[in-house]
């Protein structure tokens, strides 16, 4: 018995192979998304954690000085001496336009052994290759195929090692950077016995103890936040897909269930029957939803490492490897996708009357109770929403809004598409027209589902454009502010530096002073900066809230600048004493604007810094110039010095570098919105072809009344038109609502900094273009299909009749 | 239009249906004639080809060979656009299932065909209501009404396009047997008094014999009565 009722309920399928095919792909589109996005999170946690190991950071100690000053040799010569076993680190960055390194150096004689310095002792190279000059510099593959500052010593390649990080000896190290004493020291796990514990006060370190995670993955936790909730997002609109076509076929085989348990064969098994289908559907479908997001991920991959990169300087590997664990958790989405797409249509087998007739439920009726049922259910979530955005905090609570939102937005639809197609229905001027929007009323509710696909694509769309087009404005507004010199010149020597600034001290309008120190600034890494005086600042500072006397009490040294991210993290204000050192803190009298940058930032007058940190090289300057002069003078500067190219930089070389980091990072967020705006066309496209072979009853009788199949055909794809363009319309205070969570709420929550809201009605029409043109590709082959159709397969409506 | 003015006329109408077995004729060489006024029964067994017959007429389908002359137009030379035409224009439809639209109200399917024919008159919309005791329904959807409602609202929305011919199948074959006399006599009532020709379609002897005249369809070939029975 069990093998016929197999038969029987597997028959549908090879009778709709369409449909079979839908259901498949829909599954495995969804899995692929969110898949591909997992993929993506898990390379980047890999890396995270790479990067974490490098030197042992993850096991060992470090003693470094709280102000982020390098460790005086001479500290650590007497902590040796003492005996404790500690080991130099230097590490520092190298850039030039276009290319970094992290360079790491370190002792190979006194590293611990949890440092696992990798291969630099023994293997193929010669220690005094190591140790001499030019040294050498292991890196991992995938780094020594990136574009790399020039001059370097010889490469030698070592797997396991975080991308873009090079271990050298500190000798090289100290040679490439220019740093003689260490960045901090490395303690040993096990000191010699009978000597007195560690003290880092005496020696005014600080001890920090081995760290379980790391700040890079904390620092980009909202990242992968994001593109979860993308991948998230994208899931459920392809499970508007499944749900439709299981929805479909449990329909078509309502009637064979009936006849099923009529026949003998128990609901029970009946149930767990299909439930095995699922199963196995889902296991087909979420197999080529992890081969689909697989290739997702590594399409994707190389934006989201440049993407993190250019926002957090985090570097990820560029190439994805397979992990069994993420394909285990992509067939279990996949399981459990199937199981929510298809729990209503199982559970309504397992209530079916068997005496009932078995016609054709009617699929597309809502009834007017559940869609005031939805509505109530839309209001309580948006007024959650409301309640998360006014007394809520945190970024989990950000995208609760989010998600509140677009739910809300989503089952509110079909009841505002019916109003506003009622009333359009007044000014319907024909009998054909009246038809057509009163069908389309009813037809509503049949597509309801594929129209939240289509509303929730959009509005995402929308709102993430709204976003990043409002970060582009003000990101390049701020970019004129803050980079308003003409020219910015690296020395190689304070010497240099002199000299340079001597040469050119006539022909130019101001020199200022680029001067910085890495800090803690409230017990988190940060920048100090020292300012000149000048109108440069005066007139082009992106301050946000200010004292009239701003620049005045920086030049006396009486004030501080602070960047946003670091007001709003300690809820500091205008007045606020701001603690530079125990012993230090100066009055707030300005806040800027630091977009892209994650760490806090303070700024004091140039005289002041110069007091307080006298040993501080002055290798940086900017350069104002007629805008004319600059490539002429940047020229000279190179050639007069044997200044490298990457030690001259012009203003527009940075603005171009800095902008293209900018369209960088949102290249992924553009392939994923472009991606679920596919998977709501294909939503739309499978709901109206299922629809299609519904619709027939009721376009029959309209065709037998003396219309043309063409002209059902033409208002088919007026109908999908006219519910596009709704859809699409109600889609922009949705999108424009999730851009301001977005801006106002995320974004403050993730980075610390607000962006003021801009709109961009052209962006939403050539969306709403797009829309329409997805639509009415989706819509136009069951129209072609119905042009078409055979007058018997019309007349089949009749002839059922008997 | 004066009784007697030819509406429909076929001549040798042949229509065969493609099986897995090979060609199954349905019609063989059927000649039929009817006159403005006139109303003509058509009976037969299940799968006799009756309704093959009526889609034909309606063109609704297309024959294999003979001619179907309506209103003086041969319908084999009309285009899928004059076909659409002629049901609008000429041909009156009554469905079994009533096949009314069901996202229009009583009201609307009613003058739906005549609006779309272009022939709207809201007077005789109103005194078809009223003849057809639909006057409080008007408002009310398909799903809301019953089955004799239903046909009732068919059989107006027929009429209200003053077609010059109604092909009618089974219009009471869903409904019970008094509620069927009801519309019957409706349907005969208002065609008389409009000279409108009917060709129903029917299984019921009993319903054919209220019809002025009544032929029978019997594999694929038409009968009298009287002629069947000397067959007999």
């Amino acid at each position: 018995m069990t093998w016929a009722a197999i038969s029987a309920i597997l028959a549908h399928w090879r009778r709709h192979p369409g449909q079979c095919a839908t259901l498949v792909l829909g599954l495995a589109l969804a899995t692929a998304l969110w898949s591909g996005v997992q993929a993506i999170n898990a390379e980047a946690r890999a890396s995270y954690d790479q990067a974490a190991q490098v030197l042992g950071q993850d096991q060992l100690a470090r003693l470094s000085r709280a102000d982020g000053a390098p460790v005086p040799l001479d500290t650590y010569i007497a902590l040796r001496r003492a005996g404790y076993l500690v080991s130099p680190v230097i590490e520092a960055e190298i850039r030039t336009p276009g290319a970094r390194l992290r360079i790491l150096g370190i002792d190979p004689l006194t590293a611990p052994p949890e440092a696992q310095a990798p291969a630099l002792t023994g293997g193929e190279v010669a220690f005094t290759d190591l140790l001499g000059t030019p040294g050498r510099l292991f890196v991992a593959p995938e780094t020594a195929q990136r574009p790399l500052p020039p001059d370097l010593p010889p490469l030698i390649l070592a797997a396991n090692l975080a991308p873009g990080t090079a271990v050298t000896d500190i000798g090289t190290a100290a040679r490439l950077s220019g740093q003689e004493d260490p960045s901090y020291l490395l303690v040993a796990t096990r000191q010699p016995a009978g000597l007195p514990a560690l003290a880092p006060d005496t020696f005014r370190l600080t001890l920090t103890e081995p760290q379980s995670g790391n700040d890079l993955a904390r620092l980009t936790d909202s990242f992968h936040l994001n593109l979860t909730a993308f991948g998230l997002l994208a899931f459920a609109v392809g499970l508007f897909i499944v749900h439709a076509a299981i929805g479909l076929a449990f329909e078509q085989r309502r009637s064979s269930f009936r006849t099923l348990r009529a026949l003998g064969l128990p609901l029970r098994r009946l149930v767990v029957l299909l439930g095995a289908e699922l199963t196995l559907f889902a296991l087909v479908s979420g197999l080529i939803g992890i081969a689909l997001g697989y290739a997702i991920a590594a399409a994707l991959l190389p934006d989201v490492a440049g993407t993190l990169r250019g926002l957090y300087g985090a570097e990820i590997a560029g190439q994805l490897s397979f992990r069994p664990a993420w394909a285990l958790t992509g067939l279990a989405i996949a399981g459990l996708g199937t199981a929510l797409a298809a729990a209503q249509a199982l559970w309504r087998v397992s209530r079916l009357p068997l005496l009932a007739p078995a016609q054709p439920r009617a699929w597309a009726m809502a009834t007017r109770q559940s869609l005031v049922t939805q509505f109530g259910a839309a209001g309580a979530l948006a007024l959650i929403g409301v309640l998360l955005a006014l007394f809520g905090s945190g970024l989990i609570v950000g995208f609760t809004i989010l998600a509140a939102l677009l739910l809300a937005a989503a089952l509110a639809l079909p009841g505002v598409l019916i109003a506003l197609v009622s009333a359009l229905s007044r000014f319907a001027t024909t009998p054909l027209r009246e038809w057509l929007l009163a069908d389309t009323r009813q037809q509503i509710p049949g597509l309801s589902l594929a129209l939240m696909a289509l509303l929730l694509a959009l509005s995402a769309n929308i709102g993430v454009s709204t976003m990043v087009g409002s970060f582009r404005t003000t990101f390049t507004g701020w970019l004129d502010q803050r980079l308003a010199s003409e020219l910015y010149v690296t020395a190689r020597s304070p010497e240099e530096a002199q000299d340079i600034r001597a040469a050119i001290q006539d022909e130019v309008q101001a020199v200022l002073p680029i001067i910085a120190v890495e800090t803690e600034l409230l017990g988190l890494p940060g920048r100090l900066y020292g300012i000149a005086d000048h109108a440069t600042y005066r007139d082009h500072w992106p301050l946000l809230d200010a004292t009239e006397t701003i620049w005045d009490d920086i030049a006396a040294g009486q004030a501080v600048l602070v960047n946003e991210q670091l007001a709003r993290r300690e809820g500091l204000g205008i007045g606020d004493m701001f603690p530079l050192s125990p012993d230090w803190a100066l009055p707030i009298t300005g806040i800027y604007s630091d977009y892209g940058n994650p760490e806090g930032q303070a700024i004091i007058g140039l005289a002041l810094f110069g007091e307080r940190f006298p040993n501080e090289p002055q290798l940086r300057f900017a350069i104002r110039v007629p805008p004319a002069d600059a490539p002429a003078l940047a020229e000279r500067l190179r050639g007069d010095f044997n200044l490298p190219p990457g030690n001259v930089i012009n203003q527009d070389e940075i603005k171009r570098f800095s902008l293209r980091v900018f369209e960088q990072t949102f290249l992924v967020t553009g392939a994923l919105n472009i991606l679920t705006l596919g998977v709501a066309s294909f939503a739309l496209l499978t709901s109206l072809l299922t629809l299609a072979g519904m619709r027939l009853p009721q376009l029959a009788p309209v065709w037998a009344l003396g219309q043309t199949r063409a002209s059902l055909a033409r208002a088919e794809l007026w109908r999908t038109a006219l519910l596009a363009a709704l859809t699409f319309l109600l889609a922009i205070p949705t999108g424009l609502a999730l851009a301001w969570v977005l801006l106002a709420i995320v974004n403050v929550e993730a980075f610390g900094w607000r962006l003021p809201m801009q709109v961009f009605p052209g962006d939403w029409l050539r969306l709403g273009l797009y829309a329409l043109l997805a639509a009415l590709l989706a819509a136009a082959w069951p129209a072609w299909r119905l042009s078409r159709a055979a007058p018997s397969d019309l007349l089949k409506v009749f002839a059922h009749e008997r | 239009m004066m009784r007697g003015t030819p509406v429909l006329h076929i001549q040798n109408l042949h229509k065969r249906f493609l099986t897995e077995d090979g060609p199954l004729p349905v019609l063989r060489g059927v000649s039929l004639g009817l006159e403005a006024g006139e109303t003509l029964a058509l009976t037969g067994e299940s799968g006799s080809g009756k309704s093959t017959l009526l889609h034909l007429i309606g063109g609704l389908d297309y024959p294999d060979e003979g001619e179907i002359t309506i209103d003086g137009a041969e319908i084999g030379a009309l285009d899928d656009k004059g076909r659409a035409a002629l049901r609008r224009d000429v041909v009156g439809l009554v469905f079994q299932q009533f096949n009314l639209i069901p996202s229009l109200t009583a009201g609307q399917n009613l003058s739906f065909q005549a609006r779309l024919a272009g022939r709207h008159d809201p007077d005789w919309d109103q005194t078809l209501a009223d003849r057809l005791g639909l006057t409080d329904t008007l408002g009310r959807y398909p799903e809301q009404l019953s089955g004799g409602q239903q046909q009732r609202v068919a059989i107006g929305r027929t009429l209200a396009a003053r077609p010059r011919l109604i092909l009618a199948d089974e219009p009471t074959g869903n409904l019970d047997e008094d509620t069927g006399d009801a519309v019957l006599d409706l349907l005969l009532e208002l065609a008389a008094e409009t000279q409108t020709a009917v060709l129903m379609v029917t299984h019921s002897r009993r319903l054919a014999a209220r019809l002025a005249r009544q032929v029978h369809l019997s594999h694929g070939q038409l009968a009298t009565p009287s002629e069947e029975s000397a067959a007999e």
